[in-house]
């Protein structure tokens, strides 16, 4: 087993700065009681002016002129990390969330599918770039020791043991992830590397400090293994973004919407699923959310895709009030099926088969909206068709009659024509009178004065008017 | 129409070899006029649908129902023959195993005629919607699944969206999609591949737009019996 660490040192500020559409503006992220503000993070511009974690509010602001103050939300930090190992999962099955903002992802598993560590790597940085986290990554044979080379070297290589045990011989015992009381007594101690602790017998590492000493050492020599919670993607798919102030227009609303369908693509290729239909919660101060439903006809995933539908909704909703958080919502996820193509068809043939459009318009029209015909061997135009919701057996041939229109109406009407021209007939029909069903009636083909073809037959006990049964369309 | 065609006939005749820059508009004239034979036609489109009516196949680009697209038959009254025009295609198409769907006819089918015109009765489905919409989402289902051969549809009050959309679904499915539609609406500008209007007297077709070519302004002699 290989396993890289991904830290992602600046996770919460990374995360807050991919919702605002201009990064570049040297923001902080702050933390302590509201009296005393302290820099938790700074961005890279706020940093080339100076700002350094843990200096106070007061001094940042009188250090830099504009400055973006974001506040840290822990809620907000976890929602990134799971983003990020629903993200991982897509290329592992073996993820774990390690610490705050670490990740551990098992890669030898998925080589076969990715290629080598330096061609996922380089898909890793650039994927992570895009999505605008700073990151470093570090792969080992054991998890424990990814993580640690990960905070010493960005792009740490340690494939084989003996490579693995040299190199952490000579790490400093304060760069070893050990809790910061356990490092400092073994200083005091006289133990600067981890190669000296690891010389030390056993039995005297055990009598002076904690069992966790050892079990830690263990896992990162990978004689122990590290427990892990790896992660499981969940079956929904929610995300929220608040905008901190009050968006009056459609048009300021399509950044954090790109973002959210964009992490929804990331989900749903990271569960191999697609979305069938999600909706947008768009909330204002005073007034309920307004919620817009997206609905598709067939599963999809592909991000710009997924931002055109909801944008072309969000464009045509009409709301109460200003927009003060966005949230995106999908429940509806089936499994996704690519389209497939076959390589002499002509046609994306049966990507959803009939039975299944069958069920879809039955599920929406009702039970009996779709039926095929028959045409049963009855000489009375009311019987000789017949719906079935389950084709019938091949009906037989029908009589050898004159010509029959196309569209029978039922019941039918006077003509409206009362002097049409006679083509053929009569032709007398008298059936049924074994069932009590029974007609007795003169039928002619007729043109009407405006050239329609129509089939109209007098009843025998009519007033001689004409009654229009079907027309020759 | 014929007027203005008349001319690129002699010139491109005349100076075909002299003047061959000049006469290009000319030929791009002669060609979408479907007035010159060529031995290997670039307009014949595999997937059409012949429709059975040997001077309509002539007047059609592709020589029939376009496979992939929106055709709409335009007629002014019911019983001119706009049903008899599209049988010999679905007849066609029936025999081959494809499915044909009708979507909320304006009538009921009168079975025997459709199985004497050489349809499979057991291919032929039909579906009944209870308002306009529900009818267009269903043809719009139907078009875009890709598993029926033909759709039939009569979107009596569609707008230019409506009928776009059922156009982009033909597309997508693949599917030969046909829609009857009144006369009146011939007047308006329609997202449809081919447009084809039935006159009743004298009995008569006008291709009124056809995509891949110019329609020629001379109705197409049609017995409607």
């Amino acid at each position: 087993m290989r396993w890289a660490c991904l830290l992602l040192p600046h996770l919460a500020l990374d995360g807050l700065l991919r919702d605002v559409a201009d990064a570049t503006l040297p923001t902080v992220l702050i933390d302590g009681p509201t009296q005393r503000r302290v820099l938790r993070d700074v961005s890279p511009e706020a940093g080339a002016l100076g700002l350094r974690p843990g200096q106070s509010l007061s001094t940042a602001q009188a250090l830099a002129g504009t400055l973006r103050i974001l506040i840290h939300d822990p809620q907000q930090e976890s929602r990134q990390r799971d983003l990020l190992a629903a993200w991982a999962y897509g290329f592992s099955s073996q993820v774990a969330v390690f610490g705050r903002h670490a990740l551990l992802v098992e890669v030898e598993g998925s080589r076969a599918l990715f290629g080598t560590w330096q061609a996922l790597q380089a898909r890793w940085r650039d994927e992570l770039g895009a999505m605008g986290f700073r990151h470093r990554l570090a792969l080992a044979p054991h998890p424990l020791a990814a993580r640690v080379l990960a905070g010493i070297e960005d792009g740490a290589v340690s494939d084989d043991l003996a490579a693995l045990h040299a190199r952490l011989h000579a790490l400093p015992i304060t760069r070893i992830g050990l809790p910061a009381s356990i490092a400092q007594s073994m200083i005091r101690m006289g133990l600067r590397t981890l190669g000296q602790a690891r010389a030390l017998p056993r039995a005297s590492l055990a009598r002076r400090f904690s069992p966790k000493l050892l079990a830690h050492l263990d896992a990162l020599y990978g004689e122990r293994d590290l427990p892990l919670n790896l992660y499981r993607p969940p079956d929904r798919f929610e995300a929220r973004i608040e905008l901190g102030f009050e968006v009056e227009s459609s048009q300021a609303l399509l950044f954090p919407l790109r973002r959210l369908t964009a992490d929804l693509a990331l989900y749903l290729v990271a569960r191999d699923g697609g979305v069938q239909g999600f909706q947008l919660l768009l909330e204002h101060e005073g007034h309920p959310a307004s919620c817009i439903r997206v609905g598709l006809l067939a599963p999809e995933r592909d991000p710009a895709r997924l931002f055109e539908l909801a944008r072309g909704r969000l464009e045509r909703a009409e709301l109460p009030a200003p927009v003060r958080a966005l949230a995106l919502q999908a429940d509806d996820l089936p499994p996704f099926v690519p389209e497939r193509r076959d390589l002499f068809s002509a046609r994306p043939q049966q990507s959803s088969s009939w039975d299944a459009l069958r069920e879809r318009l039955r599920a929406r029209l009702g039970e009996d909206a779709v039926h095929t015909l028959a045409a049963p061997a009855d000489h009375r135009p009311e019987r000789a068709t017949h719906s079935a919701i389950e084709p019938a057996a091949a009906s037989p041939a029908g009589f050898n009659s004159p010509p029959r229109p196309a569209w029978l109406l039922h019941p039918p009407k006077l003509l409206p024509d009362t002097l049409p021209q006679v083509l053929a007939g009569p032709e007398r029909i008298e059936s049924g009178w074994w069932d009590g069903q029974d007609i007795r009636r003169d039928y002619y083909r007729v043109r009407t004065r405006d050239g329609q073809y129509a089939w109209a037959f007098h009843p025998h006990d009519g007033d001689g008017r004409l009654l229009l049964h079907g027309w020759f369309a | 129409m014929g007027a203005v065609h008349a001319w690129p006939v002699q010139r491109a005749a005349n100076d075909a070899v002299l003047d061959a820059g000049a006469s290009e508009a000319g030929l791009d004239g002669l060609l979408d006029g479907r007035r010159l034979w060529k031995g290997r036609s670039s307009h014949a489109d595999p997937s059409a649908h012949p429709t059975g009516h040997e001077a309509l196949d002539a007047a059609l680009p592709g020589g029939g129902w376009p496979g992939s697209a929106l055709s709409e038959i335009l007629h002014a009254g019911e019983g001119v023959g706009e049903i008899r025009l599209v049988w010999p295609a679905l007849a066609r198409l029936s025999q081959a195993g494809e499915r044909i769907v009708l979507i909320a006819p304006p009538h009921r089918p009168f079975a025997p005629a459709w199985q004497a015109a050489g349809i499979v009765l057991e291919r032929l489905h039909v579906v009944n919607a209870a308002n306009a919409r529900d009818a267009l989402w269903a043809a719009e289902q139907c078009l875009r699944s890709g598993s029926c051969g033909a759709v039939l549809c009569w979107p009596q009050r569609a707008d230019d969206r409506a009928l776009r959309r059922l156009q982009v679904a033909a597309e997508s499915g693949q599917t030969l999609a046909l829609a009857w539609r009144d006369m009146a609406t011939a007047r308006n500008p329609s997202p449809a591949a081919l447009r084809v209007a039935v006159d009743a007297a004298p009995s008569a077709l006008r291709v009124i737009k056809c995509r891949g070519g110019i329609p020629s302004a001379r109705p197409i002699p049609f017995t409607a019996h």
